[in-house]
């Protein structure tokens, strides 16, 4: 029979069922291919539910670095009856499917195109333990173990797994490792030449890390200096705070007193939640809540707030599948448009765009640094798969004399100095940016009123037309300003020259970024442009205006930002042809270029001929 | 800190402790219906704060939307406002409290604003004992909308459109008893006697204070059948006492018979001196307050005065324990945790 044969490239898939201890095992097997200095790229596909329903965790293993879903399943270990059959259906032919042979399989289980690797797990379990929890949770260590056999992963790189992972509970590392042993010892048994899917050992995860996005994220604004978290909980945005609160407890806490140097608040809804950001933000701290859709669709009102009055505010949004409810625990890019315009009459806002954890941390700062001197809300739009799936990232960097930049805030001497009379929104730099005062800054000087209703240069309520205009104007440069400072975006040049382009963003890159490798395996030469944030910059224009055919890829059916491209950059539609997944799933690179080829074809697009770059 | 007022520009004015005149701690005229209570209530406001002699910029005026909720453009000019969005001042005022816990916080709000939209955002902020001033000028409708009924008018009352409110109404101080405030009163814009010192005890008080203030509408809902209108309000008005508010540096001497005087002291030292109108009233007892509110409303009677008072709940920043220092005042030093420890977090990863 065939049999798949690989080194360091393969995607192996865990059937679970969730809450029965499954999701620290299969944690534990990805770290170990990250130890073997092994890109891999786990994702946890798991219901909205607490116990009892299927949970899968599909890890993809690739030492070109190719950290996109890749989609096919090679390696099959199905723990989940409920699921067992689909999960057999899904494996590759030539593919493995480890199972519990405890019982037989069922007769319907007729492939004779994969691999079948039965181990009793269950009757290990019950040969070896006495109590049921731990039938239950060590039924998952010893596939670990198995698979460290059958995969070739050097059992000593899990021994270091999990005396780390029990450090000051050292009384569980001895039957972990001994269940790691079971499993191991059976596969080496019974299985000795099945398995030509092997892990060797590499140097590519030196300098990376593997964390989750949220996690970034989290950092990202406990080094900014945030202070102030208002939420609400919400999948997948609950560990953004969930993080802050471990580090700020480990980090922030005042040596000479015990005391916090932060609050978090767990607000009433998202409503509360965004009210306490702008109320710490209007007053001072730097102050962030996180979310996801239907809460970004209760913060609207106040985004509106802060984008008229002009106060600061980082909104992290965490997308899932929409709309409404939707698939809570799947991903989705699809609040680019609704966070972009959020709120009622002319507001946009800025918004970023992560792709990896690095940028959720370092892009959590920058959200600071311009929400502050820009006065208006950064919306972060991370998403379900890059925020809760561990992401091979490179580290985190931070360097020392980086130090807060509170942008236009007048301090007590500057009032007391100040010779002509204070505007809170008067212009005088022709930035669009007025200079603000935090209450409690002087006695006499400063004080104003903020409102989202209209004002004057002086804060002043008006209903002159002129003065809303001057005002509406205004908000307008300080967008002009803003397209210079947030992070301009990144170029992918192909090989050879190009009249094709594509342009992604988020979680959409890294498989765009293969799906374009593969492309120019056939010669089809692409140049590929990474959005890192609204406003585009000039850069944005520049490269659809440069290519003869643009395709911009995106998880979301109604292409949004094509439209938010379209739309801010007076682009001709037909220019920008979608590349659209949105069932759920994290998009993959062969749909990518399945859909690269259907339109091209389709649409006879010729792509320039090698001889002509 | 502390400031030193430059130059006093009317020396014949009286000026507070802090050198500072009546005239500081005005606001914007009015635009408010003439004879609209909510002014009355401003005014009280404004009187309050120069009596306590709090400098203006350390006080941060916090709002709505809604008649009411314009009213902090028109007192305190020198301080800070934030009149935010419809109902959601709580959470605003919550946000600005965590980022700067040495300001006095006034949030001015509407019984639409309040007990309608912003009921949710009321519940949780009393709940979790913000340190402020909660004041509701309450006028049993929606002013700047023109007169619609409102969560807190009474049933049977009518506003001028005539057609009797067939709800039940939602008492604010009774729901703010429940959910544990430690300070609650009722008052009357109209009753300046009264509500002057409630304020002041108010802004004392450590925790959250809400002061349901009775405040007719004079447009909309000032009608012979409305049970929110002067007329109706002075003939019903019962105060639970009489009330001193006793800042901290003044000495107590007068002596007053027991069992009716009772004297309590508050967080900063500052004491309120009661002279209960009834021995039934014990101000330390939800019950007692919620028993007696209820009981004078069996009688179509307004039961004003401080109702509940528990000067030792710990307030929002005790319950997270956060740093006594404003967290807007730390520096890079004491938030960002620097580049070697980023480098332990980062091996945590691997
Ligand atoms: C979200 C939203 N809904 C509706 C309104 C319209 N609105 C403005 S003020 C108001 C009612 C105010 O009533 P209240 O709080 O009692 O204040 P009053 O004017 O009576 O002092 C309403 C419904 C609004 N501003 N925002
Ligand atoms: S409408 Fe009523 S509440 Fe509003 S200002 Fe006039 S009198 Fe006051
Ligand atoms: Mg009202």
């Amino acid at each position: 029979m065939r049999k798949i044969e690989a080194v360091n490239d393969f995607v192996i898939k865990f059937a679970n069922i969730n809450g029965t201890g499954s999701a620290s095992a299969n944690n534990m097997f990805a770290k170990s291919i990250f130890r073997s200095g092994v890109p891999v790229s786990p994702k946890n596909i798991f219901p909205s539910n607490i116990q009892g329903l299927p949970t899968w965790f599909e890890v993809r293993i690739n030492d070109k670095g190719y950290m996109g879903r890749r989609g096919g399943v090679d390696f099959m270990v199905a723990t989940n009856g409920q699921t067992m059959k689909q999960d057999y259906d899904e494996v590759l032919p030539g593919g493995y499917f480890l199972y519990d042979n405890t019982k037989p399989l069922p007769p319907i289980y007729q492939r004779t195109d994969i691999n079948l690797i039965g181990i009793p797990l269950t009757d290990i379990c019950i040969k070896e333990y006495r109590d049921p929890r731990q039938r239950q949770l060590f039924k998952n260590i010893i596939y670990v173990g198995a698979l460290s056999y059958l995969l070739d992963i050097e059992f000593n790189v899990f021994q270091e797994l999990v005396q780390d992972q029990f450090k000051g509970k050292e009384k569980l590392i001895t039957p972990n490792i001994h269940a790691l042993e079971l499993g191991y010892r059976y596969a080496k048994e019974n299985y000795t030449e099945t398995c030509a899917i092997k892990v060797e050992k590499r140097d590519l995860t030196k300098g990376k890390i593997l964390v989750d996005g949220n996690t970034g994220s989290a950092l990202g604004a406990i080094y900014a200096g945030a202070t102030v978290a208002g939420w609400y909980p919400i999948t997948p945005s609950t560990s953004v705070v969930d993080a802050f609160e471990k580090y700020c407890k480990r980090l922030r806490i005042d040596p000479s007193s015990g005391m916090n140097n932060f609050a978090i608040i767990q607000a009433e809804d998202e409503l509360a939640a965004m009210g306490m950001v702008l109320g710490a933000s209007w007053n001072g701290a730097r102050a962030f809540t996180a979310t996801s859709g239907p809460g970004v669709s209760l913060m609207a009102e106040f985004l509106g707030l802060a984008y008229f009055a002009e106060i600061p505010g980082v909104l992290i949004d965490v997308q899932r599948t929409g709309p409404s409810t939707g698939m809570p625990t799947r991903t989705q890019q699809s609040d680019v448009l609704p966070a972009a315009y959020a709120s009622h009459g002319d507001t946009k806002h800025i918004c970023l765009y992560p792709a990896n954890p690095k940028d959720c941390f370092e892009m959590s700062h920058q959200a600071f640094e311009l929400t502050e001197y820009l006065q208006t809300p950064i919306i972060i739009l991370s998403d379900l798969d890059l925020g809760m799936n561990d992401n091979i990232s490179d580290e985190f960097e931070w360097h020392d004399d980086t130090l807060m930049n509170r942008g236009k805030v007048l301090s007590e001497d500057e009032l007391e100095n100040m010779s002509e009379r204070w505007g809170r929104y008067l212009d005088l730099d022709d930035e669009g940016i007025g200079y603000r005062t935090i209450p409690g800054t002087h006695p006499t000087k400063g004080s104003y009123f903020t409102r989202g209703s209209s004002h004057d240069e002086y804060a002043a309520y008006t209903e002159s037309s002129e003065a809303y205009v001057r005002s509406m104007k205004r908000l307008e440069k300080k967008w002009e300003t803003a397209k210079s400072m947030v992070p301009a975006p990144v170029g992918h040049k192909a090989k050879k020259k190009a009249n094709i382009g594509a342009i992604f963003y988020g979680t959409s890159t890294d498989a765009s970024l293969e799906a374009l490798d593969q492309a120019a395996n056939d010669d089809v030469h692409i140049n590929g442009l990474q959005i890192k944030a609204f406003p585009f910059n000039n850069d944005v224009k520049q490269f659809i205006d440069d290519h003869d055919y643009v395709f911009m890829i995106e998880q979301n059916r109604d292409g949004q930002m094509k439209s938010l491209l379209v739309n801010e950059l007076q682009i001709d539609p037909n220019k920008i042809v979608s590349i659209l997944n949105y069932d759920g799933m994290p998009i993959t690179a062969s749909f990518i270029v399945d859909q690269l080829n259907n339109v091209l074809d389709q649409a006879k697009v010729t792509p320039l001929q090698a001889e002509q770059g | 800190m502390s400031f030193i007022r430059p130059n006093i520009r009317h020396p014949q004015l009286p000026v507070n402790d802090i050198g500072f005149t009546r005239a500081d701690y005005e606001g914007a005229l009015s635009t408010l219906c003439a004879g609209c209570g909510h002014d009355s209530i401003s005014a009280s406001i404004l009187q309050s704060c120069f009596e306590l002699s709090i400098e203006p910029h350390k006080i941060a005026k916090m709002s709505g939307i809604g008649c009411s909720s314009k009213t902090p453009a028109y007192f305190l000019g020198n301080s800070h406002g934030f009149n935010s969005v419809h109902g959601r001042m709580p959470s605003v005022a919550t946000g600005a409290n965590m980022a700067n816990r040495d300001l006095v916080y006034i949030g001015v709000s509407g019984d639409g604003d309040t007990a309608s939209i912003g009921m949710g955002q009321f519940a949780h902020v009393v709940r979790r004992n913000l340190n402020m001033v909660y004041i509701v000028m309450n006028n049993g409708c929606y002013g700047l909308t023109k007169g619609q009924d409102s969560a807190t008018a009474d049933k049977g009352s009518a506003s001028k459109k005539g057609v009797p409110n067939p709800y039940s109404s939602i008492d604010l101080c009774e729901t703010a008893i429940q959910l544990g405030a430690g300070f609650v009163a009722r008052s009357f814009s109209g009753d300046k006697e009264q509500l002057i010192p409630l304020i002041k005890a108010a802004v004392s008080h450590r925790g959250f204070a809400l002061i349901d203030v009775v405040s007719p509408c004079v447009t909309f809902n000032n009608t012979p059948k409305s049970t929110k209108s002067y007329d109706h309000v002075r003939e019903h008005m019962n105060a639970t006492g009489t009330f001193d508010f006793v800042p901290l540096k003044d000495e107590i001497t007068t002596q007053y018979e027991p069992g009716k005087t009772e004297e309590i002291t508050l967080h900063d030292g500052s004491a309120i001196r009661l002279h209960k109108a009834s021995e039934n009233l014990d101000f330390s007892s939800p019950r007692s307050a919620m028993n007696e509110i209820e009981k004078y409303k069996e009688k179509g009677e307004v039961l004003t005065g401080l109702l509940y008072l528990n000067p030792q709940t710990p307030d929002t920043h005790e319950l997270l324990g956060t740093t006594s220092k404003p967290l807007n005042s730390l520096s890079d030093k004491e938030l960002c945790p620097g580049s070697d420890v980023l480098k332990s977090i980062n091996s945590s990863f691997q």
